[in-house]
């Protein structure tokens, strides 16, 4: 710590009075011409000026736009409000929480689609996009074109997003009940209606984006690894799949902890196509939906959407940790 | 008509000052009457700077005036903009209006009102503009109804009337709830007009015989089912039983209400089974198709027919009677305007909202847009449509106008609690009436 604590010398830091004890110079204040203690350097009043600057900036916009409004959401989730006039604030104890647990014919639907969402993202959408990006890795003709095209749907619009699978799904005049043959039909599946394929039906749609960004990423992780590796493992004599499992895929595992880090953040905060489709309702009820509905607009309950964002906040929080644990701890190991 | 009206409105009302102030328009009617033409209409300012004295003291400022309105679609807001315009006109004072998205407006209102909110606003009437008179967020108009009074019916006067029994709204447009069907495709089936529940029931028994879809119906929004609701529980309840219910002074939990939905579920099996899938639009446009063989909507419905010749074979009949008060409430959201607390020391802006109370106003905007209907008893309809005519005769007569569930309830409980709630009766026949009165419980208590 104290190697850290020893800056260049700036023009204005001649080493002062020697001798000085350290707390001496602490009781003579900042302002103070810098002293020399042993071997610790008091910093300059610009590397005081710069310091301040870079760790307070950040540190205070962290704590304006993420930890006050968190801490608000908590304290919030214990009140009754309605939004209107700070007098108003009342205390409600742990009722918004037994509210959205008991009264709330929305909330479990919800938790079961989160769960059922993040499943299905790592099940299939994940190991889609995998597979995308091991096909494309294989220096096929227009490889950059299919990536293009895998790509796109990451990067559209979310209203967009909604037309093109409108155009899909739809009833009457959706591609997918047309090849079924049943458009126009009584049989006809009504896809975003009926509440027993909805969900699925959004997930197809959201795995069509989650797999071009998953395989984005693996691409990036493919290229990463050592060629060496592959040729070792085939003068081994392992063949394609051995040399993929056994070899390549482990030697990604920075990318493979982000990967899986993506898919339950991308499982709990998903929440455009849904909205899009319903806003929420019907068969399609997420966790990030019902804090929307309570939270912003016309039927804003403060209290109970702050409880549901905080429940939220917490079950984000598990992936996080995790995460942070796995990253961090081993660079402290290492 | 009229005294019959103010013995109903202070009963509800309980206000003996409302009752003083209710003594002007009397007198002013008849003088309004008279005056009505350009002549009457340019007295107008006149008599506001004669008795202006009885409002907040006018500034010598007050020759302009902000408005925000959430009529963002092109047409209301050419209608809006041709109104401001009239007002410049004819009283110099300039209106610097604010449009903003609709539904942004409507969702940003609670932090519009307590931030810097223009004087003049445009709004609904029912509970939500009067849960923002109780706030104190709005400036009473006592002033201006006490001249425009007299051309507004008395369920207009109520519905603009705040929880204190003052007046804070000043209606502009609404427009009536109704069962809408093809005149010529009903006149070659030999289908007549149902006036009972029981004969819409043997009505659509015969329709589904005949290989149709007998009631329109999308729900995939979540509001458009509260029309049924609210229409079977004013028919089965009376339109008294709405109000309280929708205010949360009756409880959810009680067979009045499980009544209306099992009144309901006999209806069920007659409406568009894909109704959670769809939109009011295309359940409009399979009206159109003869596919469906009626459809309740509000009358915005005839929006969608962009064919004259089907424009033009569209009608409709008012809910059928069940149990109590007939047909007499009718379900007819009224647009108006709204002062803020800021506004109301504005005087200009007092004369803004009595000019849109008067038929000068009104007739500036629906010169626009046409697809609503005048508030004002003496509104142009010279241009009214057959279809027109019916939807204001229905309003005229109405005794009780209700507002629809979104603005006569809580807009939590609306749409947090009774859009899913609607959605699964319409999907399996269920409601559990014990679950909403425990949800209406939890959020009104929360406001």
């Amino acid at each position: 710590m104290s190697t850290t604590a020893e800056k260049p010398a700036a023009p204005d830091s001649e080493p002062g009075a020697a001798g000085q004890t350290l707390a001496a110079s602490v009781r003579r204040g900042v302002g103070k011409r810098p002293i020399r203690t042993g071997r610790v350097r008091r910093l300059t009043r610009r590397d005081k000026l710069v310091l301040t600057v870079m760790v307070g900036l950040p540190t205070l916009i962290q704590l304006l736009l993420v930890w006050l409004p968190t801490l608000f959401s908590v304290a919030l989730s214990f009140t009754r409000w309605n939004g209107l006039d700070l007098k108003d604030i009342k205390p409600a104890g742990t009722e918004n929480y037994r509210f959205v647990v008991e009264d709330y014919p929305p909330f479990w639907p919800a938790m079961q689609h989160n769960i059922l969402w993040l499943v299905f993202l790592a099940l299939v959408a994940t190991p889609l996009g995998l597979l995308l990006a091991v096909l494309l890795d294989q220096k096929i003709r227009g490889s950059k074109i299919y990536q293009s095209i895998f790509f796109t749907p990451v990067m559209l619009s979310l209203a967009l997003i909604g037309i093109i699978w409108q155009l899909f799904y739809n009833r009457d005049s959706g591609l997918l009940n047309y090849l079924l043959g049943t458009a126009g039909t009584p049989a006809a599946v009504d896809w975003f209606g009926d509440s027993n394929v909805n969900i699925w039906a959004a997930m197809v749609a959201a795995t069509w984006r989650h797999a071009g960004y998953v395989m984005i990423l693996y691409l990036a992780g493919l290229k990463g690894v050592d060629p060496s590796l592959r040729e070792a493992a085939s003068i081994d004599g392992a063949n394609a799949v051995q040399t993929f499992f056994r070899v390549v895929f482990p030697a990604m595992r920075p990318v493979n902890i982000v990967i899986v880090v993506i898919t339950i953040i991308e499982s709990l905060r998903a929440f455009d196509i849904v909205y899009i489709i319903n806003r929420g309702t019907n068969g399609l009820e997420l966790i990030s939906a019902l804090v929307i509905q309570n939270l912003v607009g016309e039927g804003q309950v403060i209290g109970v959407g702050s409880a549901l964002a905080v429940i939220l906040l917490v079950i984000s929080l598990i992936p996080i940790v995790f995460y942070l644990i796995r990253t961090f701890g081993k660079e402290s190991k290492a | 008509m009229h005294h019959a009206f103010k013995g109903e409105n202070m009963a509800a009302t309980n206000d003996p000052f409302e009752a003083a102030r209710n003594a002007g328009p009397g007198r002013r009617t008849i003088l309004k009457t008279l005056g009505i033409g350009a002549a009457g209409l340019a007295g107008i300012p006149l008599l506001a700077a004669c008795t202006g004295g009885s409002g907040p003291a006018p500034g010598a400022t007050s020759n302009s005036l902000t408005f925000g309105s959430g009529s963002s679609d092109d047409v209301p807001k050419a209608a809006y903009k041709a109104v401001t315009d009239a007002f410049t006109k004819k009283s110099g004072i300039t209106v610097a209006t604010n449009v903003v998205p609709h539904n942004d407006f409507q969702n940003k209102i609670n932090s519009y009102l307590q931030g810097s909110p223009d004087d003049a606003f445009t709004w609904f009437a029912g509970y939500r503009m009067q849960y923002y008179a109780g706030k104190g967020l709005l400036a009473p108009v006592d002033d201006v109804w006490e001249k425009i009074g007299g051309n507004f019916s008395d369920a207009m006067k109520k519905a603009s009337t705040g929880p204190d029994g003052k007046m804070y709204l000043v209606p502009n447009y609404n427009y009536p709830w109704g069962f809408f069907y093809r005149k010529s495709f009903w006149a070659e089936k030999g289908y007549a007009v149902p006036t009972t529940f029981d004969e819409l029931k043997t009505l659509a028994t015969k329709m589904k015989a005949d290989g149709l879809i007998p009631i329109g119906f999308a729900d995939k929004d979540g509001w458009p089912a509260m029309g049924t609701f609210d229409y079977i529980n004013m028919r089965l309840n009376g339109y008294q039983f709405h109000v309280d219910l929708t205010a949360h002074k009756e409880s959810w939990d009680q067979k009045k209400v499980s009544d209306v939905f099992d009144t309901w579920k006999a209806l069920l099996p007659f409406q568009d089974p894909a109704a959670l899938g769809q939109t009011w639009q295309d359940a409009a446009k399979a009206l159109g198709a003869k596919k469906t063989g009626m459809y309740l909507l509000g009358s915005f419905v005839t929006q969608q027919f962009t064919d004259p010749a089907v424009l033009a074979d569209i009608d409709f009949f008012p809910f059928p009677e069940i149990a109590v008060e007939g047909t007499d409430a009718v379900e007819a959201p009224i647009d108006g305007l709204l002062l803020s607390k800021k506004g109301g020391d504005n005087q200009a802006a007092h004369n803004f909202l009595e000019f849109i109370g008067t038929a000068e106003g009104q007739n500036a905007y629906s010169a626009v847009d046409a697809s609503n209907i005048a508030t004002v008893k003496d509104a142009d309809t010279s241009k009214f449509t057959a279809l027109n005519k019916k939807c204001a005769d229905t309003i005229a007569n109405a005794k009780y106008i209700s507002q629809f569930l979104d603005r006569d309830a809580l807009p939590a409980m609306a749409n947090n609690v009774m859009i899913p709630a609607l959605q699964s009766f319409i999907k399996d026949g269920t409601v559990d009436v014990k679950n909403l009165e425990a949800q209406a419980k939890t959020l009104y208590a929360a406001q």
